[in-house]
């Protein structure tokens, strides 16, 4: 691993056992920094309400990010559209600490991803499963996520992309060295990264979950099912008590394997966000079919 | 603050000085990890590799019966919240005063020193250090470099930083035992010892197999006073 890689995937090492959360203003920023965030997304909508707008969803503005940054002293992220670079370059430019090339913001480029090895700021881009996840590390991501999906208050498809991603990788390790650039082709995944993962039985980045996270007992199972932290999106905002929801996910993902702690922070949080049902929904509303 | 050195100037060995010249090794110092946030995975896989198996400190009773205790590298802000609101702040100052070792890497560091700057926030004051947050800049001035450290020999130390902090000055009691770019880099106060950059993130286990020895005088010196239990 390059010296530059080594120090993108450290900072996503030193957001391991943490809640990210989007944010989009200020205030909203310094709510989540004091109930023990460890970093926040900048965009200009929560997808709750990008899915209820429609309209085309693009980078925060640079005033808003600004002032984020300004507001808060933990890592903060920012959102771009698929393939928009441009995006990214201003974001690297202003000093942003990670940037998310997301499938919640409207698609700039329907066929390519951002060639993130060009940067010098990490990326961290969604997935559902094995093979996206390994294209995008190919590309230079640094950190991966589910996609899950964004905005329905449904974990669902994050579990769904969980497991899919434990399961592929679990299979790659009992392949032999002969079989694996055949499951390369098959993983539409570069070749010396397959390698590299059916040896070390994991990513060679680290694996948060996103997509559909409003409870702790979400941000819990996610945890367990092996994510290394949780990025929370409308969850928070787009429920009664955004303070006291924020506090409570944070604690859920450091104690997700201990039942009291989990009754403990799940007690008096008010409600959560109004959940959509997935299975009904139209394949054209799904956030998590852009970008492949 | 509690800085109570009075143990660690009990050389190692010196207590129980082997009679016949075949005393038992001494067994292996307990190490926790404090598993609130951050890198405590990848300090317990550099244990790992020394033949210690951590034990992981999400609440002040895991303390018990520990020699050492390892902060990784994390969001300082997310650590403290979780020290100050479950009650891990006061544990964590009594275990030190009861001779515990400590080792804090960058945001570890932050919460052990006396003073934390940009911006200011508590900590358990257990390091005699004026601390920066983020010292160098944001995630852009991340880097790494290399640098000579006596107490550990040949070859340099690989450093790591990540948004590092930057210690500003250090008290008379702190030794620094190597500098990055004109300031403390890795430094020990008595028992405490703490790193601005990551060896977690490295090959390199040698601070971690030093942190082990400080651990083991720790129990000896606290042995010795208890009169030669390791009970805490």
């Amino acid at each position: 691993m390059s010296t530059e890689f080594r120090l993108k995937t450290g900072l996503a090492d030193m957001l391991k056992g943490g809640a990210i959360m989007d944010v989009t203003d200020a205030d909203q920023a310094r709510i989540a920094e004091d109930a023990g965030a460890v970093s926040v997304m900048a965009l200009e909508r929560v997808p709750a309400d990008i899915r209820r707008d429609g309209g085309v969803a693009r980078m925060s503005s640079p005033e808003k990010i600004r002032e984020i940054i300004e507001a808060v002293s933990i890592p903060v992220m920012a959102k771009v559209r698929i393939g928009h670079f441009v995006e990214a370059q201003i974001l690297q430019e202003m000093g942003v600490d990670f940037v998310d090339e997301s499938e919640v913001l409207t698609p700039a480029d329907e066929e390519n991803h951002i060639d993130k090895h060009a940067f010098e700021v990490p990326f961290v881009c969604g997935c559902r499963n094995l093979g996206e996840a390994l294209r995008r590390i190919g590309e230079g991501a640094a950190l991966i996520r589910t996609k899950g999906e964004a905005g329905s208050g449904n974990i669902v498809e994050a579990v769904r992309h969980l497991r899919q991603i434990g399961n592929e990788l679990r299979r790659l390790t009992i392949l032999t060295d002969d079989e694996l650039m055949s499951a390369a082709k098959e993983l539409r995944a570069p070749y010396e990264i397959v390698r590299m993962v059916a040896r070390d039985g994991r990513l060679p980045v680290p694996n948060f979950a996103a997509g559909g996270v409003a409870t702790p007992a979400d941000a819990a199972l996610c945890m367990q099912l092996g994510a290394e932290s949780v990025f929370v999106g409308s969850g928070i905002f787009k429920s009664t008590d955004p303070e006291q929801r924020a506090k409570a996910i944070v604690k859920a993902v450091t104690h997700y394997r201990d039942p009291a702690m989990l009754v403990e922070v799940s007690m008096g949080l008010g409600e959560p966000m109004r959940g959509l049902d997935i299975a009904t929904m139209p394949e054209e509303e799904l956030l998590q079919t852009r970008g492949n | 603050m509690a800085c109570d050195i009075a143990f660690a100037e009990v050389k190692m060995g010196s207590i129980h000085e082997p009679t016949t010249g075949r005393a038992a090794p001494a067994p292996p110092p307990r190490i926790g990890v404090l598993a609130l946030q951050g890198s405590f995975a990848l300090h317990a896989a550099a244990l790992r590799r020394l033949g210690i198996e951590a034990v992981e400190v999400r609440r002040a009773p895991a303390l018990e019966g520990l020699d050492g205790l390892i902060i990784p590298g994390g969001e300082s802000s997310t650590m403290l919240k979780f020290l100050l609101e479950e009650d891990l702040f006061d544990p964590l100052i009594a275990f030190h005063r009861d001779g515990g070792a400590f080792y804090g890497t960058c945001a570890g560091a932050i919460l052990l020193a006396r003073t934390v700057e940009n911006p200011a926030q508590e900590s358990l004051g257990l390091l005699d250090v004026e601390i920066q947050r983020n010292g160098y800049g944001r995630q852009l001035e991340s880097h790494v470099g290399a640098c000579s450290c006596s107490a550990l020999g040949e070859p340099d130390l690989s450093l790591v930083m990540i948004r590092g902090p930057v210690i500003s000055s250090a008290g008379p009691g702190v030794e620094v035992l190597a500098k990055w770019r004109g300031a403390p880099a890795f430094v020990r106060e008595g028992r405490v010892l703490a790193t601005t950059f990551h060896p977690e993130l490295t090959d390199d286990t040698r601070i971690h197999a030093y942190f082990l020895e400080v651990a083991t005088e720790a129990r000896q010196a606290t042995g010795a006073t208890l009169g030669g239990t390791n009970s805490r």
